[in-house]
């Protein structure tokens, strides 16, 4: 089983938002989508200044296996972006909570939260 | 319910993701794909290899049937336990399977076939085996184990018994040789040294345990797959199947043309293809970032071809593929990766063996 962290907020499409405080949201994906995917080679990150909008895709992941997008859990503007991810994409698979973050949002409407899952919602989803 | 290999226990055992493998449920890897495909390179590491189909060809025939069967000539296995891989063709000139065979005795000679071609293959060889008054028996009973990489013999070897060590001592590539209760060959899918190895169901685990005990790492097939590609190996279904011609597969060195009375199923339409010319399969390197994948499109001088086969090859840190493209291409192409057009280099179609760069 993997872990699902209490404090995040996930999308059904397995990406976890943290709330990082004055409106920016770190974004990553989950223990399980890592597992999915198996061994990460390259990831695709947006640019710093990008408009992304909740549900579009704003990633790439490709692993040994497969490429996949990955999906703004929310809508707002790129701050950050993950720059270790560069030289070391394996990051989404040792750390996928903390060091594998991809990118952060400024985000724009609060009231998007609302369609995110909590811990125990994610968990029904991936039926673990 | 998915079939299972006698080892399916020690999989589970050691934690495997396991899939659907053409009806096998068969480990995709043991943790991390890419640390199984460095064990291999830089060590020895293993692979449950027993879904695939062993056939026993019997009768005083048999070498005049396999002549007919195959598109390489088993007129050149001369030293008994010589194996030889070979195209099995249709009358049109498609790959029905590619096989390895193996000549054991005049009267004997074993096949190692594809699992995913299994059914049709056997039907093939039966209705074609019934005019040379050939026995064809399928050898469930085996369980196969493929040891790859450098220090893969000398680990098997600590297995080993005196007599077995005699009989493998000095084999040369593509030989096999029973030795006790081991049929051990000089085979692989890596591209490294090692051995394949089969054995009867009810040692197999056992075999296995003590393998890791010498530490020979359990590799998946997704770490099959990285190594065969590495190699420039084809793989059935992916890099050619009945509608391609082996000229078009980078299989024409598997083509014995010689001598020209020997009939073959499916020599008549290969020197049609031949005269007429085809499409040829070709390597491709990219090292910018991003990851070449089965399907995308590749332009090249004089038209447009399609990858067959792509992956991230964990030994040379970047993206290579096969492609079939036209023959006119030159040494470079470009690839179509979701609607952005990217430079890769046109190479062989062989990228790693032993452990070393050859592009």
């Amino acid at each position: 089983m993997s872990s699902i962290p209490n404090n995040l907020k996930y999308a059904s499409s397995h990406e976890w938002a943290r709330d990082d405080g004055n409106g920016i949201y770190t974004v990553g994906i989950t223990e399980h989508a890592q597992g999915l995917l198996g061994d990460m080679v390259f990831v695709e990150l947006p640019e710093v200044g990008d408009a992304v909008t909740q549900g579009d895709d704003c990633a790439v992941a490709e692993s040994v296996k497969a490429a996949s997008d990955i999906y703004a859990p929310l809508s707002g503007e790129i701050v950050e972006v993950n720059e270790a991810l560069a030289d070391s994409p394996e990051l989404v698979n040792s750390n996928p909570y903390e060091d594998g973050w991809m990118f952060k949002i400024k985000i724009a409407d609060e009231a998007e939260l609302s369609a995110l899952l909590d811990a125990a919602g994610y968990k029904n989803s991936i039926d673990e | 319910m998915a079939n299972q290999t006698a080892l399916h226990g020690k999989h589970l055992e050691a934690g495997a993701k396991m899939v659907d493998f053409f009806g096998w449920d068969m480990p995709i890897n043991y943790g991390s794909q890419i640390e199984e495909h460095h064990a291999v390179r830089r060590d020895a590491g293993m692979f449950d290899v027993s879904h695939m189909t062993i056939v026993d060809l019997k009768g005083a025939n048999t070498r005049a049937f396999l002549r007919y069967l195959l598109a390489n000539d088993v007129a050149k296995l001369t030293v008994p336990g010589k194996a030889l891989y070979s195209g099995m063709l249709n009358e049109a000139g498609g790959v029905i399977d590619d096989l390895i065979v193996y000549f054991l005795q005049e009267d004997f000679f074993r096949l190692v076939v594809n699992s995913a071609t299994r059914e049709k293959d056997l039907a093939h060889i039966n209705k074609e085996a019934a005019a040379f008054n050939v026995s064809v028996t399928e050898r469930p009973e085996f369980a196969m184990i493929a040891v790859q990489g450098p220090n893969a013999k000398a680990k098997v070897a600590m297995l080993l018994t005196a007599e077995q060590q005699a009989a493998v001592a000095g084999m040369k590539p593509f030989f096999g040789v029973q030795a006790g209760d081991l049929f051990i060959a000089t085979t692989g899918y890596t591209g490294e040294d090692g051995y394949e190895i089969a054995l009867p169901n009810e040692q197999a685990a056992d075999f296995w345990q003590k393998l890791l005990d010498a530490g020979v790492a359990p590799a998946g097939l997704g770490a099959r797959d990285t190594l065969r590609l590495e190699a420039g190996m084809n793989l059935y279904g992916q890099d050619m199947d009945e509608t391609v011609s082996p000229l078009a597969a980078n299989m024409g060195w598997t083509i014995a043309w010689a001598p020209e009375e020997r009939n073959f199923i499916g020599r008549k339409a290969l020197e049609q293809h031949k005269a007429a010319g085809t499409h040829k399969l070709v390597g491709l390197v990219m090292e910018a970032k991003g990851v070449l994948r089965h399907g995308q499109r590749v332009v090249v001088e004089g038209g447009e071809g399609e990858i067959t086969s792509g992956t991230f090859s964990p030994t040379l840190g970047f993206s290579i593929a096969m492609a079939r493209v036209p023959a006119t291409v030159g040494d470079s192409a470009e690839v179509d990766i979701r609607g952005k057009m990217v430079p890769v280099k046109v190479v062989k179609p062989a990228f790693v063996r032993m452990g070393k760069k050859v592009i």
